[in-house]
C-alpha cells in the first residue's frame, strides 16, 4: 500500500494512503504540531504539500481549492475563498508577491 | 442621562441635514462619549421634504419620518420637537430656546435650512396665500382647498412644479406663473422648457410664463379671490401658494454676531465651520466655501459629513462645492440636467432631439473637440445614469447616437468601455476603470490595484474592461467559448475534462491541468448533458469546493445549508425537522430571500449527519451550492388571497421540482404570482410566470443583485402545459448559448437579436431546435435524483467528507464561533497580511 509522508520539522510523517488523493484536488492533514497541511496530487502522480491556510482570509481551506497549471506549466492551487492562486512548488501567491505559505517536501512509500 | 460626558454638541434644527448630521456623529462613535442635544422648530422630528409631496399620494406623516425607530434612545440624543433656538450667547456658550431652557455648548450646529421666499407683493399675507416647506404648509393647504376650486403656484420652478403638483392632487383647477420665459429656467434650456411645458398643459394645468404677480386681490370676506399679474391681466383663483425660491434661514446667526453673506447665508470654510470656530453651519442656511449656497438636499448631505468629521473625527475631508446634476420626476415627468447645461463655455456647439409629440427634449452641451460639456433631458432621463459619468471626456459613440431614442440609431446599451477612465469600478477598495485598463489580466489587476478582492461584485467588469485572451476564449486553456465547447461535448460525445482539454485545449495547455476557469464550466457542461452523479470519478475533481461537498462555503471555512422547499411551502412537521436540526447542531438560522431556511455554520465532517436527519425527513439537497435552479418563489395564489386568479403555489411546486438539480452557466432562480400585484417578484426573475384570468404570462431574463433588470415579457395567457413547454424550450436554450456565468439578464442583453430572437427561437422554432431542446430537458426530469441522497447511500463518496484525512473523527479546531444574538456567528482569525514565510 503506497503512503504519502511530509516533511515536517520532526521529520517525516505519514498523512494517509495514496489512494485517499485525487487528482487535481487536495485533502486537509493535521500535523503533530497542530499546524494543517494541503495535500494535493496532479494528473501525472505527482504529490504537493502545502500550508492550508489561505493568508488573505485566514481561513483554513487552501486543501478545498482546484488545482490548475499556467501556461509556463507552473502548478497552483486557486484558493475557494477569493480565489487567490499559489504555485504549488515555491508557495508563492501568483497574485500578490507579498503573500506565500509554506510548502513541504512530500513522498510515497510502501 | 446619568452617563458622564466629555462634552455638548448641540444642533439647532432637525430638518434632513440635521438628521444626516446626527447619524454622522453616531457612524463615528461620538454619540456615547458627547452629550447631544437636538432643537426643533417643527412639532415633529425630522422628515423627507424632498418627497413632501408624496403626502398627497397617500403618504401618512409617519411614513415620511427619517428617523429610525429608537434612534435617539439608542444613540443617548436629546431631542426637543416644538421648541425652537431663540438666541445663541458665544461668549458663554450657551443657546437658549423658546421655551426659556438654556443649554451649554461645547460646540454648536446650525442646520436651520432655509425659509420661503415671498415677494413683497400686496395682498400676499390674506387669507388662502400659503407657502409650501413643512408638512404643517401641506396640512394647512389641504384644509383651505377644501372650499377652493381654484389655486395658483407663483414660481415655475423645482418647488413650484411640485406644489402645483399637489394642488392638482387636491382636485383643483390649478395655474402656474412663472416670471421667467420658461418653466424651471436653472435647470433646463429654452427647448428644455418647452417641452414640459407641453407635457404639464397636456396634463390640464394651466402655465403663464413670463409675467410677475403684482397684487393678491381679496373677496367680500377678506379671502383671497384673484392676482393680477404684470401684464395687467387678471387671474381668478381661491388660493395661491408662493413657492418662487427659498432663502437661507441665518437670522440667529447674524443675532449673535456670526459672519453671513451679502446675499444671506451662514458664512463657513471648506470644514463647514463659521466665523466662531466653536459654531458650524450646515444645508441650506450655510454659504459654502466656493461663495453659494446650495438648495439641494445631496450638497446638504455632504456638508452634514464633513461637520461630522471636523467635530468627531478630526480628519480632513472638505466640503469645498458640489456638483449640481440632477435627475428628477416632476409631476411624474423625468427631468434631468447636468454639467454646464445651458452651454456657456465658449465655442461649444448643441446636440439636440426633440419630439413634441411624445414630449421629448434632449439635449447635449459639446465642445468643438467633442468632449461632452453637459446636457438637459425632459421626457426621457434613462440616459442620465451613463452621461453624467462620461462629463469632461470625449464620449465613445458621436453625441447624436447618445440623444437619439433606442432604435434609431442609439446603441442599445454602453457597456463598461463606454465608461470615463475616472470612473470608479472597485469600490470597496477606490479603483478607477483607467488604473484597471492599465493592467492585461485579472490577477494583475488584483495584485496592483487590489480591485475586484474586496466583495468581488466588479470582476465582472474588470473581465469587460481588460484586453481578452486575444480571441474571445474561455480562458487560458480553451480558445473556443462556452458554447462552442458544449457543441463540441454534445457533438463528439465526449465524456471527460481531460479528454475534452488534451483533444481541445490550447496547445500549451494540454496535458496540463486546465484551470479552476474551465473546470467548474466544463463540469457543468457535462452535468448539464446528463453525465452521471457530479461526485463521481474525474467529475470530482471538477467541481468548486460548494459542489465538491454539497454545501456552501462560508468566510471561515465553515459550511451552510439549504434543503429545499418548493415554492416555500413547508408542513409544520418538516420546519419542526429543520428547527431540531439546527438546534442539535448548533447552526445559525436564517430565512433566505428565496422563501427557504439557511443553516450555517456546519463542519465538513457534520454534513452526512446532519443530511441524514434532513434526508429522513423528507428534504432533499437546495442546490443552493450549485450553478443550478435554486427556488421558485410563490405568492399564495388563488387558494387563499382574495385577489389570485391562479394556483401560482402548485405552479411553482411543479416548476422548482421539474428543474430542481438542473446545471446551467449560472444559477437561476424564478417565482410564480398568482396576480398582476407581483408579490413574488417574478419579474426580477430569470424566468417569472404571472397569473392571468386566462392562464400564464411568462417573463424571462430578469435580474436583482448588483445589476437589476426588469424581466420582458416572452408570452402571454398560456395555459399549463404551453408555459412549461416554452420554459424548457428557453433554459436549454439559454444552457446551450450563454457564456460561462452568464445570467440571463445578460445572456439576453448580448446575444444578437436580443429578445425578439430568442422569441424566434423558442416560440417559433425558427432554428427547428425545439424538438432537440425539449429532448434534453425531458432527458433532465427523468434523470434528477437527490445528491445527497445519493451520497448518503455511498460509502465512497462518503468518506471525503472529513476535517482531516489523517484523523477521520477529529473537527477542524480553526472553525470556531462566537455567541451574538442567540446564535452563533464566526470568530474570525486577526489577519496579518504581509511575509508569512
Amino acid at each position: 500500500m503506497t503512503m504519502i509522508q511530509l516533511q515536517t520539522d520532526e521529520g517525516w510523517f505519514e498523512v494517509c494512503e495514496a489512494a485517499r488523493l485525487t487528482p487535481g484536488r487536495g485533502v486537509a492533514a493535521l500535523l503533530p504540531d497542530g499546524r494543517q497541511a494541503a495535500v494535493f496530487t496532479d494528473r501525472r502522480g505527482r504529490t504537493y504539500a502545502i500550508d492550508n491556510r489561505d493568508p488573505f482570509t485566514g481561513a483554513y481551506v487552501l486543501s478545498r481549492g482546484l488545482l490548475g497549471s499556467t501556461a509556463e506549466g507552473r502548478l497552483y492551487v486557486a484558493s475557494p475563498l477569493l480565489k487567490h492562486r499559489f504555485d504549488l512548488e515555491t508557495g508563492a501567491c501568483l497574485d500578490d508577491e507579498a503573500q506565500a505559505v509554506r510548502t513541504y517536501l512530500t513522498d510515497r512509500s510502501s | 442621562m446619568s452617563t458622564e460626558h466629555l462634552s455638548t454638541i448641540v444642533v439647532v434644527g432637525h430638518g434632513m441635514v440635521g438628521q444626516r448630521f446626527l447619524e454622522a456623529l453616531a457612524e463615528r462613535g461620538a454619540t456615547g462619549r458627547t452629550r447631544v442635544v437636538v432643537l426643533c422648530e417643527e412639532p415633529r422630528p425630522a422628515y423627507d421634504r424632498v418627497h413632501l409631496t408624496s403626502y398627497f399620494e397617500g403618504k401618512t406623516p409617519d411614513e415620511l419620518s427619517l428617523v429610525p425607530d429608537g434612534f435617539m434612545g439608542q444613540h443617548e440624543i436629546e431631542l426637543y420637537v416644538d421648541d425652537p433656538a431663540e438666541s445663541v450667547d458665544r461668549a458663554a456658550r450657551t443657546v437658549t430656546a423658546r421655551s426659556g431652557r438654556t443649554f451649554a455648548y461645547d460646540t454648536l450646529v446650525l442646520a436651520t435650512g432655509s425659509y420661503p421666499f415671498v415677494p413683497p407683493v400686496p395682498g400676499k399675507d390674506i387669507p388662502g396665500c400659503f407657502v409650501y416647506r413643512t408638512i404643517e404648509d401641506l396640512l394647512a393647504i389641504e384644509e383651505y382647498a377644501k372650499t377652493a376650486t381654484t389655486g395658483a403656484v407663483v414660481g415655475g420652478g423645482l418647488l413650484g412644479l411640485e406644489a402645483a403638483g399637489a394642488l392638482r392632487g387636491l382636485g383643483l383647477d390649478t395655474h402656474i406663473v412663472e416670471f421667467a420665459p420658461r418653466l424651471m429656467p436653472v435647470q433646463v434650456d429654452e427647448g428644455g422648457g418647452a417641452a414640459l411645458l407641453r407635457i404639464i398643459e397636456n396634463m390640464g394645468l394651466t402655465v403663464h410664463t413670463g409675467v410677475g404677480t403684482q397684487e393678491i386681490t381679496a373677496g367680500d370676506e377678506g379671502r383671497v379671490s384673484g392676482m393680477t399679474l404684470s401684464d395687467s391681466s387678471h387671474l381668478s383663483t381661491d388660493l395661491v401658494v408662493f413657492s418662487a425660491g427659498v432663502r437661507p434661514r441665518d437670522q440667529l446667526a447674524r443675532d449673535c454676531g456670526l459672519a453671513v453673506g451679502e446675499r444671506g447665508g451662514i458664512v463657513v470654510d471648506e470644514q463647514c465651520r463659521t466665523s466662531d470656530p466653536a459654531v458650524f453651519a450646515i444645508g441650506e442656511c450655510a454659504l459654502a466655501a466656493d461663495g453659494r449656497v446650495y438648495g439641494l438636499v445631496a450638497p446638504g448631505y455632504e456638508m452634514a459629513q464633513t461637520a461630522a468629521d471636523a467635530i468627531a473625527a478630526d480628519t480632513g475631508r472638505a466640503f469645498t462645492g458640489a456638483d449640481l446634476s440632477t435627475k428628477l420626476k416632476l409631476l411624474g415627468v423625468d427631468v434631468a440636467s447636468f454639467g454646464d447645461a445651458h452651454g456657456t463655455a465658449d465655442d461649444c456647439l448643441d446636440v439636440v432631439y426633440s419630439d413634441s409629440r411624445s414630449g421629448i427634449y434632449k439635449k447635449l452641451v459639446v465642445s468643438s473637440e467633442g468632449v461632452l460639456l453637459g446636457g438637459v433631458l425632459v421626457g426621457d432621463a434613462d440616459a442620465y445614469g451613463m452621461l453624467r459619468p462620461l462629463t469632461g471626456h470625449v464620449p465613445p459613440v458621436s453625441p447624436e447616437q447618445l440623444v437619439l431614442p433606442a432604435g434609431l440609431g442609439a446603441p442599445a446599451a454602453l457597456g463598461p468601455e463606454a465608461l470615463p477612465d475616472d470612473a470608479v469600478i472597485c469600490s470597496c477598495h477606490n479603483v478607477t476603470k483607467g488604473a484597471i485598463a492599465a493592467c492585461s489580466s485579472l490577477p494583475e489587476v488584483k495584485k496592483c490595484t487590489k480591485a475586484g478582492t474586496g466583495c468581488g461584485s466588479c470582476v465582472k467588469t474588470i473581465g469587460m474592461l481588460l484586453p481578452t485572451s486575444g480571441d474571445g476564449g474561455l480562458c487560458g486553456c480553451f480558445a473556443q467559448t462556452r458554447q462552442e465547447l458544449y457543441e463540441i461535448v454534445l457533438a463528439l460525445r465526449i465524456g471527460s475534462f481531460t479528454e475534452l482539454l488534451d483533444g481541445h485545449g490550447r496547445t500549451e495547455a494540454r496535458g496540463g491541468e486546465g484551470c479552476e476557469i474551465c473546470k467548474p464550466a466544463i463540469a457543468s457542461i457535462l452535468a448539464g448533458l446528463g453525465n452521471g452523479h457530479i461526485l463521481d470519478g474525474e467529475q470530482a475533481a471538477l467541481q468548486d469546493t460548494n459542489d465538491h461537498f454539497l454545501a456552501n462555503l462560508q468566510r471561515n471555512g465553515s459550511y451552510s445549508i439549504v434543503p429545499r422547499i418548493p415554492g416555500g411551502e413547508i408542513t409544520p412537521e418538516k420546519l419542526i425537522v429543520i428547527g431540531e436540526v439546527a438546534r442539535d447542531f448548533g447552526l445559525y438560522t436564517k430565512i433566505t430571500g428565496g422563501q427557504r431556511i439557511d443553516l450555517f455554520g456546519a463542519r465538513v465532517d457534520q454534513l452526512p449527519s446532519i443530511w441524514t436527519r434532513l434526508v429522513d425527513a423528507g428534504f432533499e439537497s437546495g442546490h443552493a451550492y450549485g450553478k443550478s435552479l435554486r427556488t421558485v418563489k410563490s405568492c399564495v395564489g388563488q387558494t387563499w388571497c382574495r385577489y389570485g386568479v391562479q394556483d401560482s403555489v402548485r405552479m411553482a411546486i411543479d416548476l422548482e421540482l421539474r428543474y430542481r438539480g438542473l446545471r446551467s452557466p449560472h444559477k437561476l432562480k424564478s417565482a410564480v404570482s398568482g396576480c398582476a400585484r407581483e408579490c413574488a417578484e417574478a419579474q426580477s426573475k430569470d424566468f417569472g410566470v404571472i397569473a392571468t384570468a386566462n392562464g400564464w404570462n411568462l417573463y424571462v431574463g430578469g435580474n436583482g443583485g448588483a445589476s437589476p433588470r426588469h424581466a420582458d415579457l416572452l408570452a402571454q395567457d398560456l395555459t399549463d402545459d404551453e408555459l412549461v413547454r416554452l420554459i424548457d424550450r428557453f433554459l436549454m436554450f439559454y444552457i446551450r448559448t450563454a457564456d460561462r456565468l452568464e445570467r440571463t439578464s445578460v445572456w439576453l442583453e448580448r446575444i444578437e437579436g436580443g429578445l425578439n430572437h430568442i422569441k424566434d427561437v423558442v416560440v417559433n422554432d425558427s432554428l427547428g431546435i425545439c424538438a432537440e431542446l425539449e429532448a434534453l430537458m425531458a432527458a433532465h426530469v427523468a434523470g434528477y435524483r437527490d445528491e445527497w441522497a445519493e451520497t448518503l447511500d455511498d460509502p465512497e463518496r462518503l468518506a471525503r467528507f472529513v476535517s482531516f484525512v489523517n484523523a477521520p473523527g477529529a473537527p477542524d479546531p480553526s472553525v470556531r464561533f462566537v455567541p451574538e444574538r442567540d446564535q452563533i456567528k464566526p470568530e474570525l482569525p486577526l489577519l496579518t497580511l504581509g511575509a508569512t514565510r
